[in-house]
């Protein structure tokens, strides 16, 4: 049986990963996918409390999170799509209109 | 076995999200997650959770990240140019700060208080765990409000992209 922290320790380093993903890149579809991933090492997480605490109620907090994922996806992408179509490009570094 | 197949898991679902970061095209940083996905999903079968596991592959990896592959076909970034290479100090200031965000969550975990009767509780799970039929149980009576609300959710979400993808007439053009 592999221990507890393990599975932990590979929902964190998915986590930074993702954290890595989005403020390393510049490109907003892998800016997008980061996040994904680390809604996914979330979920990991989650799992392996409910394995070794034996609740199955985490289970349900999953299905709800990949809900809630499927939503933020549908609309994170509509609006790359608008941004695309009004600037031309998905260069997260060429969006400066807020900058001061 | 069991820990062989966890670290063979472990390390390709790590490896393929680092590659997924690295890429410059973003089919190929799609197909790289989709293997991390599924090397999630191998971790989930061992810990039981064999519904969510299936649940993973089926939504994730089958629709959400075809969803993505549509856009970029969609967009057709074959010409996209990103501005050259920033500074070498500023990529190495984010990635010592992802270090530093994962040295605190080893912190974290190592410091955190486990529960000594945990190997008990492991052992008297039933056999069933996390198959269909008890998540389902779970899902339409302890949490059945949540659940409901989640098609709520989506319905918002859906309207949303409708709306937000949706090109405007010239003459109600005032969004």
């Amino acid at each position: 049986m592999v221990p507890m922290p393990h599975y932990l320790i590979v929902s964190a380093l998915l986590f930074s990963i993702g954290i890595a993903g989005v403020i390393l890149s510049r490109n907003l579809i892998i800016m997008f996918m980061s996040i994904e991933l680390m809604l996914n090492s979330a979920n990991l997480a989650i799992i392996t409390f409910s394995r070794f605490l034996n609740l199955m109620d985490g289970h349900v907090f999953v299905f709800l999170v990949m809900a809630v994922a499927a939503a933020e996806a549908a609309v994170g992408l509509a609006l790359i799509i608008t941004i695309f179509r009004n600037r031309g490009t998905i260069d997260a570094d060429k969006f400066n209109l807020l900058k001061w | 076995m069991d820990i062989a197949i966890f670290y063979i898991a472990a390390i390709v679902a790590v490896g393929a999200a680092v590659m997924m970061i690295l890429q410059r095209n973003p089919v190929a940083s799609v197909l790289y997650l989709i293997v991390s996905l599924i090397a999630q999903a191998v971790l989930f079968v061992q810990l039981k959770a064999l519904f969510v596991g299936a649940l993973l592959v089926i939504v994730y990896a089958g629709a959400i990240l075809v969803l993505f592959l549509f856009v970029i076909v969609l967009l057709n970034l074959r010409g996209e140019k990103f501005a050259s290479k920033k500074p070498l100090f500023d990529r190495a200031s984010k990635i010592t700060l992802a270090v530093l965000l994962f040295l605190e969550f080893v912190i974290l975990i190592k410091e955190m208080a486990f529960p000594q009767r945990m190997d008990e509780l492991m052992v008297q799970s039933s056999p069933d765990f996390g198959g269909v039929r008890p998540v389902a149980t779970l899902l339409y009576t302890k949490y059945l409000y949540p659940f409901e609300l989640t098609s709520i959710l989506l319905l918002v979400a859906i309207v949303g992209a409708v709306i937000m993808a949706k090109r405007e007439k010239s003459d109600e053009g005032d969004i």
